[in-house]
């Protein structure tokens, strides 16, 4: 990173090339500057973990929400206001005292923007997507979450059908919080299922 | 995990960790989900390429095989050429 104000910087190749991209579909009149403003706005303000956290304390609190969640998750969390790219086909899977899930996408980077925002670095690095599948127990172990042995682990791998959310266990000593309490205690990496609360 | 550091509130953060390493990668992101909306297209149809980008060389930086996807949906759409875009490409960032 230069500080030297006086003279532009070179860009990366992959750098001019998007801006190159931008200038002749700008210039073509195909898309516009403003739309993709509010685009990088819309996701950095109104996309991210805190919506899926608001999925998963109203199904702790709502027997019957957690029932439709879990049948038709993009219909249960489209009723919170959370769709949209990415989102169109959430599966909803729950954690319980003898199934742990874990997510993946192996093949490229599938997320569920609405609930979770973009992936954090480490969803889209080859060494999670690969060791997901092949030895999930280790790489959970590894990144701080001890699964006990006797705790099956579903590893759910996003396809073009389906992107998943991990419905985590409510932690014991939490009868006495609201939903909105409930919310800020879950984090994304309990929803893609690399950690337990 | 949680108690992660907010200090910049104008960075995308998501628990804590820049989304993206650089405003190009917010823009790159922003061309391909703005394209496919005005051209009515379903995300799969970017998707596919990205996947297939990523296959082509796993090991390279994400959003550099996000661009590449960009532009192989772009060309083939025929929105443009690759000569335009050569023609097009800035050397030089503006100065701040």
């Amino acid at each position: 990173m230069t500080t030297d104000h006086h003279h532009p910087a070179e860009l990366a190749p992959v750098e001019a090339r998007v801006a190159a991209i931008e200038s002749v579909l700008v210039e073509k009149g195909i898309i516009d500057t403003d739309a993709l403003d509010a685009i990088v706005q819309h996701f950095e303000t109104n996309l991210g973990p805190m919506n899926g956290a608001k999925v998963v304390a109203r199904a702790w609190t709502d027997p019957a929400y957690k029932e439709r969640l879990l049948s038709d998750g993009t219909a249960a969390i489209k009723e919170l206001g959370f769709e949209g790219p990415e989102g169109e086909y959430m599966v909803v899977v729950e954690n319980t005292p003898k199934v742990h899930n874990l997510v993946v996408c192996t093949l490229c980077s599938c997320y569920p923007w609405p609930t979770l925002g973009l992936p954090p670095k480490w969803y889209k690095a080859p060494a999670y997507r690969s060791r997901a599948i092949r030895e999930p127990r280790k790489l959970l172990a590894e990144m701080g979450t001890d699964i006990p042995a006797d705790v099956e682990i579903r590893v759910q791998d996003s396809s073009a059908e389906a992107r998943y959310l991990v419905l985590p266990m409510r932690p014991e000593g939490t009868d006495d919080m609201s939903e909105e309490q409930l919310a800020a205690i879950v984090t994304r990496d309990s929803m893609i299922g690399v950690q337990r609360l | 995990m949680t108690g992660a550091p907010l200090d910049d509130a104008s960075l995308p953060r998501d628990n804590g960790e820049l989304v993206f390493e650089a405003p190009w990668q917010a823009r790159a992101l922003a061309l391909a989900v703005a394209l496919v909306d005005k051209l009515d297209l379903p995300w799969e149809v970017f998707r596919l390429r990205l996947m297939a980008e990523i296959a082509k060389d796993p090991q390279r930086p994400y959003y550099e095989s996000w661009g590449a996807a960009l532009e192989s949906m772009v060309v083939d759409l025929d929105l443009t050429t690759p000569a335009a875009l050569d023609a097009a490409a800035p050397t030089e960032r503006a100065p701040l």
